[in-house]
């Protein structure tokens, strides 16, 4: 018997993810949330598929701690493989349960029934009953532990499916910022310019007085005011500024990533992998790579809205992770978790940890002072600012090859402060404005993802036969600028690393990169998306390189065990470096819906390119340099490459998730293609014209 | 004290009056008329998420200040009802769902919308140099942004 699904082992009742709306359709509940992705399309079409049912007839609840069940972060790529898996179990459960309501109605067999589009049928009966009609008839309140598991049912269309969040979101609403409330009051919070200063001194009463003022939050470190009219906020922020002052060291200048992963001692070092004999070197090689902080820099600015109403609390909030984030919230204001209702709204995309569960805070705590309803949004300077960053990473890579040119030994050494500084990680309380108001509750030591899929070390480990492995863990700590997950965490730090030293190694094997990599590859799937991605790129005509034009290939398994990603990177560069063109190999299993896939893959890519080519955050002593878009350029229209994406679906492969396997193959295949175009090595990112000339002075 | 002057313009073609000093014709859509299509990005004029059309140009709201709009004709997302090109750029987002999380995909639509008007057949390398300069997307979504506009310009220039 199959076991169940995590997320059903810890929401075991059918009535937490099915029941019967008010209009009698069915509704759906899962704790996976839409960021963007297209994920709870993809939920709600497993179900619906499970049900017999057209999309368009379910209702779905995502992210509510009042009306969905508690299925932890919308992360690490796992919202189709954890949360399809659970919203099947269920569905199949409820299928079943309405099917012996309509057998018993007709007075037939549950095997003579038909069901189609919804709607039950029996022989010889010309009315057909739809879930509605057999609301009264079913009890959902029953466990769904001891059931069997579903069989793979009939295979569900894939194609034709169209996201359920997006012709709202294109038209006038959708998303959290363009809610309402009764009485809905606009808060503005007023941070410090960056994250280890104290309040000063604050006039108070000046700011009182600004036009549209109707409240000021003072709580220790933290500040905030809350107006009538969004607008008058906006204008009261930029105004209170000069009446707070604000004292403090300043903070390191970190124009440099590399001198500081020097400079600092690790907190804990850890070695995941020590193995295997290595015999027979012939030669060593070893290279450093890195890359810099990035912003998560999400287009639409964090928000949240709150409101207290008889000492309870309800949060609209666009958070991955309801529930935790409940927890936190708790813990901050000192309140029972059964009093805090917390309920996802969409918001722009989201990559990762950004602003969203600390605009929560902000927005209780504006709500609390003001005795009203608040919404609180994020200025962009605070959304680049304050937001957490991607870490920096660096990885110290060394390897013996033979005398055939085989890989006998490997050793990865990967330094990075923590990926991980989520609400629900580790002691202490991580939201920002918890250690700043004056019951402070300090947020958790640093600590991160443990394996096997890790966070710093997430990919650390090859997929190769590389004979004797050695892979360490240093986790730096969390200072001077909070760093968390941002889209694969170390994932694309060390693809990137292990792909671009395939290559070194390759080169001085001589051997072809792609014959190279299978030379050292066992798993058929792996070998599979390689060969698929030199193929749909005319691998075979790859030549020598050198001339400006280059191609080249980056491979991952995502975390070891997601899905399969090769992606084959053109270039060309002249006085600036353009990704052409990017063919994707991708075998996520059965795939549930393509276009959403296919989404997500193509995101990856240029989201992936636009980190590798340009993107890095840099601090001055007093804060981050980036407080605009314009301190921070991102791939534009006509630096996005042609992309073409073909999937592998091997027979009877589960699904798995695919939103964050390309980041390190494209990194490595644009760091790959660079090479091949100049015949030159850039080992840091982001890999920008700059960095080109730096690599040919000190060669 | 002096009386507020106001300013009279239209908004997908009913008439609104508002004070010129202080907004910014984003504050007046989103807070006083309720029109949420056109969204606050950034506040500074470099993503686009608020882009609206404005006497057939398309602007960003966040930047237009209601002094400037006397007289002026103001289109949103929200004008898709009423305006067959506006309809016709977004139902081809939508079946391309060229989006991802969509928070910038109304400004890039109206943009697009004001272009085609302006100009039935304009050049691909254009509207690319127009998006380059004035709107970002975030997510990725640019290959399917591109492929609605390919769609586009395809179909606008089988109509001549």
């Amino acid at each position: 018997m199959t076991a169940p699904p995590a997320d059903i082992l810890a929401n075991p009742r059918l009535a937490q993810w099915i029941g019967v709306a008010a209009d009698g359709r069915l509704r759906l509940s899962i704790g996976k949330v839409e960021l963007g992705q297209g994920a709870v399309t993809a939920i709600a079409a497993i179900a619906a598929a499970e049900l017999r049912l057209a999309l368009d007839d379910l209702v779905v609840v995502a992210g509510d701690t009042a009306r969905a069940p508690d299925e932890g972060m919308t992360a690490g790529s796992m919202s189709i493989e954890q949360g399809g898996a659970a919203a099947r179990w269920a569905a199949a459960a409820a299928r079943e349960i309405f099917a012996k309501a309509a057998a018993a109605r007709f007075g037939c067999a549950v095997a003579d029934l038909r069901i189609d589009e919804g709607r039950f049928s029996a022989p010889q009966r010309n009315e057909s009953l739809g879930y509605g009609d057999l609301a009264g008839e079913v009890d959902l309140d029953c466990d769904l532990r001891d059931r069997e598991a579903p069989a793979m049912g009939a295979r569900m269309a894939q194609t034709g499916i169209a996201r359920l969040d997006l012709t709202a979101k294109l038209a006038g609403g959708a998303f959290i910022q363009d809610m309402d409330l009764p009485g809905l009051l606009h808060g503005r919070v007023l941070r410090a310019p960056r994250q280890n200063m104290r309040l000063a001194r604050i006039d108070r009463a000046a700011i009182e007085a600004l036009p549209g003022v109707r409240h000021v939050a003072v709580d220790g470190d933290f500040i905030g005011l809350v107006a009538g009219r969004e607008d008058e906020a906006e204008r009261a922020a930029a105004a209170a500024r000069r009446h707070i002052e604000w004292r403090g060291e300043e903070t390191p200048a970190l124009d440099d990533e590399n001198a500081w992963m020097d400079s600092v001692a690790a907190v804990s070092v850890t070695t995941l992998v020590d193995e295997g004999v290595g015999a027979g070197a012939a030669q060593r090689i070893e290279a450093v790579y890195s890359r810099p902080w990035i912003a998560h820099a999400s287009i639409g600015p964090s928000t949240a809205i709150a409101e207290w109403r008889d000492g309870a609390l309800t949060v609209w909030t666009h958070s991955q992770g309801v529930y935790p984030l409940r927890a936190a919230l708790a813990r901050a204001l000192e309140a029972a978790p059964d009093k805090i209702r917390v309920v996802h709204a969409m918001g722009a995309g989201c990559y990762g940890h950004n602003g969203a569960d600390d605009v929560a805070l902000d927005a209780a705590l504006l709500a609390r002072a003001a005795g009203a309803p608040v919404r609180c949004q994020w200025s962009r300077a605070d959304e680049l600012a304050w937001s957490p960053f991607g870490a920096p990473m660096r990885m110290k890579l060394s390897a013996a090859l033979d005398s055939q040119g085989r890989i006998v030994e490997w050793t990865h050494e990967v330094s990075s402060p923590p990926h991980v500084a989520r609400p629900g990680f580790g002691e202490g309380v991580n939201l920002l404005a918890a250690a700043q108001i004056e019951r402070a509750k300090p947020p958790s030591p640093p600590v991160d993802f443990p394996g096997p899929a890790g966070a710093g070390d997430r990919n650390a480990i090859p997929l190769y036969a590389v004979g004797r492995r050695r892979i360490v863990h240093r986790l730096l700590p969390q200072w001077p600028v909070r760093t968390s997950a941002l889209r694969s965490l170390g994932a694309h730090g060390n693809i990137f690393a292990i792909e671009s030293f395939m290559d070194e190694l390759a080169a001085r094997a001589g051997v072809d990169p792609i014959e190279f990599r299978l030379a050292h590859l066992t798993d058929a799937r792996a070998r599979a998306v390689v060969r698929a991605a030199g193929r749909l790129a005319g691998w075979d005509a790859r030549d020598k390189g050198g001339a400006g034009e280059g191609r080249g290939i980056g491979f991952a398994r995502y975390k070891n065990s997601g899905g399969y990603c090769a992606v084959v990177a053109r270039v060309e560069a002249t006085d600036k470096i353009a990704v052409t063109h990017a063919y994707a190999a991708v075998d996520c299993g059965a795939v549930v819906h393509a276009d959403g896939l296919r989404n997500q893959i193509e995101g990856g890519i240029v989201q992936a390119a636009s980190w590798t080519l340009k993107e890095a955050a840099r601090f001055a002593p007093d804060g981050p340099v980036a407080q605009s878009w314009a301190d921070y350029p991102i791939l534009n229209f006509s630096e996005c490459p042609e992309i073409h994406v073909e999937f592998l679906e091997p027979d009877g492969a589960p699904s798995l998730g695919g939103g964050e396997c390309a980041a390190g193959p494209t990194a490595a295949a644009i760091a790959n293609a660079l090479a091949h175009a100049l015949g030159l090595r850039v080992r840091n990112m982001p890999l920008t014209p700059d960095r080109i000339r730096k690599t040919i002075e000190t060669q | 004290m002096q009386a507020a002057r106001t300013i009279e313009f239209s908004v997908n073609g009913a008439p609104v009056s508002a004070e010129a000093a202080g907004s910014s014709l984003l504050a007046v859509l989103r807070g006083d008329l309720r029109l949420r299509g056109a969204r606050f990005g950034c506040g500074e004029g470099h993503c686009g998420a608020c882009t609206v059309i404005v006497n057939g140009r398309a602007v960003q709201a966040c930047q237009t200040p209601i002094w400037s709009l006397a007289g002026a004709d103001v289109r949103t997302i929200e004008a898709a009802a009423a305006d067959s090109l506006v309809a016709h750029v977004r139902k081809v987002f939508i079946e391309e769902q060229a989006a991802q999380c969509g928070y910038c995909t109304n400004g890039v639509i109206m943009t697009l919308a004001a272009l085609l008007a302006a100009d039935r057949t304009p050049a691909r390398r254009d509207i690319l140099a127009v998006l380059d300069e004035r709107h970002l997307c975030r997510c990725g979504a640019h290959p399917r942004i591109l492929r609605a506009i390919d769609r586009l310009l395809n179909v606008e220039a089988a109509r001549r």
